[in-house]
């Protein structure tokens, strides 16, 4: 029909729409390539860690050498050269990591202008930019560059920091949780992770406070052949709550390039922590698939205490292959996960995501609202599990996930797995497939909508759901990215 | 002015197209209102979407134009723009998506397209809000998706609004009695009155005579077999319903 093959050019057309394509020229201090002992040795030094960081660091290393790639999802990618790259790479000006904003390289700022993210705390403060308040930790390749709004978090006795910056002044914090959740020999990537992590951020919510403003992390990787590997560890101590925002761009290259991150959370009792991401990376060439990041992430989230509370949302828009499952693990009695998922595949992207919710604890509930959107020749899997272990009496689950197909070459794919060891458990799973019809879009049409901002509207009308659980500064670039993912496709 | 000369078209199916216009030609003053009459199957919404630019619609004769512009030559989008509006007779069901911002969108791209000034959020609401009040509807309506979950009543009363807000130059109505009862026929043809205006064109196309008894065309035509078959004034809808399609087709075959 002609609507498909209209549809298949536009879809083309959007390859060169990724906006935040472009490469900032800097001048960057490399680890040499390649992956060994020693190159795990020098990103030590280079954060100037102390003597534990590096053990565990190189025991991580010992044991990943040992383990093989997870191989269960539904992905097809060439093997891994893990020698082929570069696994520290920081801009020459960022020096010993973030100082004050006054002295961060203006082009390291101007690429954060360019990415609309907001650094300059002054404009945001003397109201210049209307925007509310948020703190942001820039990462740029391996190091946080800069982290805007630390003494007046510090203030309300949050710290809020790059990760490298936590190790060497809160290691007391670092020592007993980094790893609690997701222990090193967890899998591959993330076992790689532990050996070469490079930066990320780190949050701590101290008892009974409510985070004053929205923290977030925007990862940007810019120099080539080179890996990013972010660690994040977020505590919401006692009856604390946070909301932190995560997002992530990466310049246009003909080359594949690896981020293996490692999430983790961990909410004591009565305390609650938002963590939402929109996920940008460049998805690779829409025809034949070169270039793009391959995204390893392994997030997980530990609800420690009673009545805590976690919730997961994701927005992936990017990558050429997606690995990631955001989970939680419900251990306090009366806790409770959610994830909320608008995952969007177009061209060749690969896409295997969803969420884990382990109910160990008494009364525990969890919700999983999944979107997938596949468009082009595009693979889309959500894969779930609910796990109700037999202490966790009167667990409850809600899972529903749903499909849209844009076009005939794509593929949509829903793998939930449920395990129930417990009588007094109720679960209970939807799904459904869809696909825009050519009624709703010749609707629009009529009404003078064109067909790209018609099928914007259309999407984010499905991803709805997930969408209004996005902090409100972020949802409407959320919904921009969505219509900017897919313009122009037609079922 | 609408000027439809000669329009011939096809449908695409998945056996190939099929001819189903052979041959149609109108014109319609501004301010005028006609009806097409015709039996099912007789190419009347077929006619709808031809002029408003469906795909798998294909022209192969003929032209359309609205005050000399060419209509085929258009977009659909483009078409809207222009000024054509089409009241659907299923109107689409859009989930997730509510009427205000779909309302939002449709406004400002036809404004956008015709090089005027989006309007913010606030003037819009405003407008929205006496839009529905002139036309009796309540303004939760605007807190609801696009037609999920709207009776009958209120998905015609819906297309109302709409043509209410977009303000065309030519609406075509596709069987907007279809599905309604009396009480609900009434008020949807009090709000197409209402919009009745001395430089607007419509064209109403009904299987039944009983739409026009509360919206008075001046012309009538009858369509069969993808042809306009007889032209008349008002009288001829009730000879129709006296009569039935029938006759007349055959009196005219």
């Amino acid at each position: 029909m002609a609507a498909t093959e209209e549809t298949i050019a536009k879809v083309k057309d959007m390859a060169g729409k990724y906006e935040a394509g472009f490469v900032t020229d800097i001048e960057s201090d490399k680890a040499p390539k390649g992956l060994s002992e020693d190159i795990v040795r020098f990103i030590s030094a280079k954060k100037k860690e102390p003597e534990w960081m590096l053990e565990r660091r190189l025991k991580a290393f010992a044991h990943w050498q040992r383990m093989k790639e997870p191989k269960w999802a539904k992905l097809e990618f060439p093997e891994i050269d893990y020698q082929d790259a570069y696994y520290y790479s920081a801009p020459k000006s960022a020096g010993d990591g973030p100082k004050s904003l006054d002295d961060v390289d203006p082009k390291l700022l101007e690429t954060y202008t360019k990415l609309g993210i907001p650094l300059r705390e002054q404009e945001i403060l003397a109201g210049v930019t209307n925007r509310t308040p948020v703190a942001v930790d820039a990462v740029f390749d391996s190091v946080s560059v800069a982290t805007t709004f630390k003494d007046e978090l510090k203030r309300h006795g949050v710290i809020f920091c790059s990760i490298s910056e936590a190790v060497r002044e809160h290691p007391e914090l670092v020592k007993k949780y980094m790893s609690s959740v997701v222990p090193y020999s967890d899998n591959k990537h993330a076992c790689l992770n532990n050996a070469v992590f490079t930066d990320g951020s780190f949050v701590y919510i101290p008892p009974g406070v409510r985070c004053p403003m929205e923290l977030s992390t925007y990862f940007r990787i810019n120099e080539l052949n080179t890996g990013q590997f972010e660690r994040t560890l977020i505590i919401a101590d006692k009856g604390s709550y946070v909301s932190y925002l995560e997002g992530c761009t990466a310049p246009m290259r003909d080359e594949r390039q690896l981020h293996a991150a490692v999430v983790e959370l961990i909410a004591l009792d009565d305390a609650e922590i938002k963590y939402s991401t929109v996920q940008n990376w460049y998805p690779g060439d829409i025809d034949t698939g070169a270039g793009g990041i391959y995204n390893f992430v392994t997030k997980r989230g530990l609800c420690e205490g009673r009545n805590s509370k976690i919730s997961w949302t994701q927005v992936e828009t990017g990558s050429a292959i997606t690995w990631k499952y955001p989970s939680c693990i419900l251990k306090g009695d009366n806790s409770s996960g959610e994830f909320y998922s608008v995952a969007i595949t177009n061209g060749r992207q690969q896409a295997d995501t969803g969420t884990k919710m382990i109910h160990l604890g008494k009364n525990t509930r969890s919700r999983i609202i999944s979107k997938g959107i596949s468009a082009g020749r595009s693979d889309n899997t959500y894969r779930g599990m609910v796990k109700i272990m037999p202490g966790a009496d009167g667990a409850r689950n809600f899972t529903a996930c749903d499909s849209l197909l844009i076009g005939d070459q794509c593929g949509a794919h829903t793998v939930p797995y449920i395990e129930s060891r417990n009588r007094t458990a109720k679960l209970e799973h939807e799904a459904t497939t869809s696909k825009i019809s050519e009624d709703q879009l010749f609707y629009c049409l009529q009404r003078g909508i064109g067909e790209e901002e018609a099928i914007a509207l259309i999407v984010n009308g499905f991803a709805r759901e997930v969408m209004q659980h996005l902090p409100m500064e972020f949802a409407v670039e959320a919904q921009k990215l969505v219509g900017i993912s897919l313009e122009g496709s037609v079922g | 002015m609408i000027e439809i000369k000669n329009l011939q078209a096809n449908v695409n199916t998945d056996e190939g197209p099929i001819e189903i216009l052979k041959g149609i030609s109108l014109s319609i003053q501004p301010g005028e209102v006609h009806a097409i009459m015709g039996p099912n199957g007789s190419g009347k919404s077929t006619l709808s979407y031809v002029l408003a630019g469906r795909e798998d619609y294909g022209v192969t004769g003929g032209s359309v134009s609205m005050n000399g512009e060419d209509l085929l030559a258009l977009e659909p989008e483009e078409r809207a723009a222009a000024g054509l509006f089409l009241a659907f007779q299923y109107p689409v069901e859009i989930p997730g998506v509510n009427m205000s911002t779909f309302l939002k969108t449709s406004i400002n791209s036809i404004r956008k397209q015709r090089g005027e000034d989006e309007l913010d959020a606030l003037s819009l609401l405003k407008l929205m809000k006496t839009k529905c009040k002139e036309l009796g509807i309540s303004d939760d309506m605007m807190k609801r998706a696009v037609n999920v979950g709207f009776s009958g009543g209120e998905k015609k009363r819906n297309e109302v609004l709409q043509m209410a807000l977009l303000e065309p130059k030519f609406c075509v109505l596709d069987e907007t009695d279809s599905g309604l009862d009396i009480d609900a026929l009434k008020i949807v043809a009090d709000g197409v009155n209402a919009l009745r205006d001395p430089k607007r064109s419509f064209l109403i196309i009904t299987h039944y005579q009983r739409l026009l008894d509360y919206i008075k065309p001046d012309v009538v035509h009858v369509l069969a077999g993808g042809k306009i078959v007889k032209t008349g004034g008002p009288e001829l809808a009730q000879e129709l319903e006296k009569q039935g399609y029938a006759e007349i087709i055959e009196a005219v075959a």
